[in-house]
């Protein structure tokens, strides 16, 4: 049992006084490695930094599916962090042939058009398909119950104009650093385009050239 | 002939109309009704406003919990600043952007012309590192969300054997190593990927992502924060900055008495322990000899090591998707014909040549063979720099915390019987060591 009183403690503190005064020496040496080393650190974030500065953009990226580029492979429905995906179907109105027998909406080859579900493309029947005037359909997305998987997009481009065509849909997406589904894609369709136009939907925008 | 020429120009007419922009295979209806042609929703991203937030956000948990490492000097606070971390950065804004995972923007910006980094990123991954230069490791006590969940779950910690520590303690840098690289060559951001508790901030993730958050968890229970200490590869940067800051968290406010009572109070074993005299002094002239040898041998390790790294190159060098796709074709022709392959299948469709395909998995390769020497070259630099450091023994008189290890938490603060004047409270002084 060892009990340290005040004066003991005074005695110490003497001793390590009269150590410092020895050690003095040494003690400056190491604080030179010391702030040569803590400035070398120093300039060289400095210089990390200001190379990267001069390649750097002010406005933030977001991931975008290239829809020209896209080949409706499915894997935006299973590779996504989000589950259901991010990825969800859109459809440009403005290429919409608005056909009543929608090689979207329809499986190829039915016996019967009806909306029964053994006749739809979609597997989750997340498309609407709203009567506007004979001959011609409106064709919606209830993005609820889309699971981004493709399938109508396939059957659109395939046959019909490629009016439906997989977005990320921003509202959703999580905007990791390194996109799950980017990686995977077999097309590279996806890329990082500036946050200020973070939407490639055909009609608005034009297809580059094919390189 | 006029018959063949009509024919043809159907045929164009066919093919073309299919995949030219504008022109239509089924043109748009001119509607009686009046109807009017929606156009779809474009719901827009975060704004970036509030991304600038977040690095402002950043700065001021930094600058609070330097404060609260050197000045108040609580625990508590401490505490809590990294709980409104975890809250913010972690379950508020999902890991994404974090330091660690910046490293890998700055390296493809370094390397990719065409990538730029986003100013936001690049204020992350720089302010945390100048932060540490002056007031050691105060992101990883409060600001990182994954440093955070890690300390929350801190029940039993056991002390390891020091060689052990040392000998995990070389994987960080590995993994810098392996991120820098697969970064650089544009294949891959590992260090995202393998987030371990990024699943847990979005209550959504593949189950291989929960097992490996999980099991992190669950081994950091008795080895505290296993992360931080032998992966995280933004640590291993943080730990050198730490070593040469300008201040740091001090155990004592005032003078060291040895009275031992904080000598368990670190779960993560970086308080070091006063050297006796006696065996230091023997060891002087020898440590003097081993440590020039082993510095001179430092270009022998990053020879060696550079030299290992680039016959593995190879290996590396699959885990990108251009060249593992190449390489498949090369070995196994016949997957050509493998409709459920979609990468082959993407390929083949694409109509890209198979020579260009192997020209451009050829200089990605040549890539990762430059890279390889340069990450071979660094770890053999990191195990030469680790074998010197072995022969360097430093008197110490008083237990300080380890300014690398240290994560500033400010567990040991409370074991402190010294107050700020130099005085002592009542009950040291009759401790039984």
């Amino acid at each position: 049992m060892i009990t340290v009183t005040n004066s003991q403690i005074v005695t110490f503190q003497k001793q390590k006084s009269n150590n410092e005064m020895a050690d003095d020496k040494k003690f400056n040496r190491r604080d030179f490695i010391q702030n040569s080393m803590r400035i070398t650190l120093g300039l060289a974030v400095a210089g990390l930094g200001g190379l990267t500065l001069m390649h750097s953009t002010k406005g933030n990226y977001v991931w975008q599916i290239d829809p020209f580029k896209c080949t409706q492979c499915g894997r935006c429905a299973t590779s996504c962090v989000m589950s259901p995906s991010a990825v969800k179907c859109v459809n440009a109105y403005d290429l919409c042939g608005y056909c009543d027998l929608c090689t979207g909406y329809f499986k190829n080859g039915v016996k019967d058009l009806n909306t029964g579900a053994e006749n739809l493309v979609c597997p989750t029947s997340a498309i609407n398909r709203k009567f506007i005037e004979d001959p011609y359909f409106q064709f919606d997305i209830n993005e609820n119950l889309c699971i981004g998987c493709g399938k109508c997009v396939k059957g659109c481009t395939s046959f019909g104009n490629g009016s439906f065509i997989l977005q990320i849909r921003h509202d959703r997406c999580k905007n990791c650093n390194e996109c799950a589904i980017a990686r995977l894609c077999p097309s590279d369709a996806i890329k990082r385009v500036p946050a200020d136009k973070p939407y490639m939907i055909k009609g608005d925008f034009v297809k580059k050239d094919k390189s | 002939m006029r018959k063949y020429l009509t024919i043809i120009l159907f045929l164009i007419a066919v093919t073309y109309s299919g995949w030219v922009n504008g022109q239509q295979r089924f043109p748009k209806p001119e509607f009686s009704t009046g109807y009017v042609t929606p156009s779809p929703t474009t719901p827009e991203p975060r704004a970036s406003l509030l991304e600038y937030t977040d690095v402002v956000i950043l700065v001021i948990v930094l600058s609070i919990a330097s404060w609260i490492a050197l000045k108040k000097r609580s625990r508590r606070l401490m505490l809590w600043l990294s709980i409104f971390s975890l809250l913010y950065f972690g379950f508020y804004r999902e890991g994404c952007i974090c330091s660690i995972g910046a490293i890998q923007n700055v390296t493809l910006t370094l390397f990719d012309p065409l990538y730029a980094i986003s100013l936001t990123a690049l204020l992350f991954f720089l302010i945390p590192l100048i932060f540490t230069l002056f007031f050691g490791r105060t992101f990883c006590a409060a600001a990182c969300p994954l440093g955070a969940i890690q300390d929350l779950l801190i029940i039993t910690p056991f002390s390891t054997p020091v060689w052990i520590r040392k000998t995990l303690g070389f994987i960080p840098y590995v993994y810098l190593g392996l991120a820098v690289l697969y970064a650089a060559t544009g294949t891959d951001f590992i260090i995202c990927r393998y987030d371990p508790f990024v699943g847990f901030f979005r209550a959504n993730a593949s189950f291989n992502m929960f097992l490996i958050g999980a099991s992190f968890l669950g081994l950091g229970l008795f080895f505290a924060r296993p992360y931080c200490r032998i992966f995280c590869p933004y640590g291993a940067i943080l730990n050198l900055m730490s070593r040469f800051s300008r201040k740091h968290l001090t155990i004592t406010p005032a003078q060291c008495i040895q009275c031992k009572l904080c000598s368990t109070s670190c779960p993560f074993d970086a308080i070091e322990q006063p050297t006796e005299d006696q065996k230091t002094d023997e060891l002087q002239g020898v440590n003097l000899k081993r440590f020039i040898i082993f510095g001179l041998l430092i270009p022998v390790w990053i020879a060696a090591g550079g030299y290992i790294g680039s016959k593995s190159h190879i290996f590396l060098s699959k885990a990108n998707p251009h060249i593992y796709l190449t390489e498949l074709l090369i070995a196994h022709p016949e997957l050509k014909n493998d409709v459920n392959n979609i990468d082959i299948q993407t390929f083949l469709t694409s109509g890209k040549s198979f020579e260009v395909q192997v020209k451009e998995a050829e200089i990605i390769r040549h890539k990762f063979y430059i890279g390889g020497w340069i990450f071979g070259g660094f770890i053999g630099f990191v195990i030469g720099m680790m074998l010197m450091n072995q022969s360097v023994f430093r008197k110490r008189k008083d237990y300080q915390p380890h300014k690398g290890e240290c994560f500033s938490c400010g567990r040991c603060l409370k074991y402190c019987p010294v107050k700020k004047d130099g005085t002592v409270e009542e009950i040291a002084k009759n401790i039984t060591p």
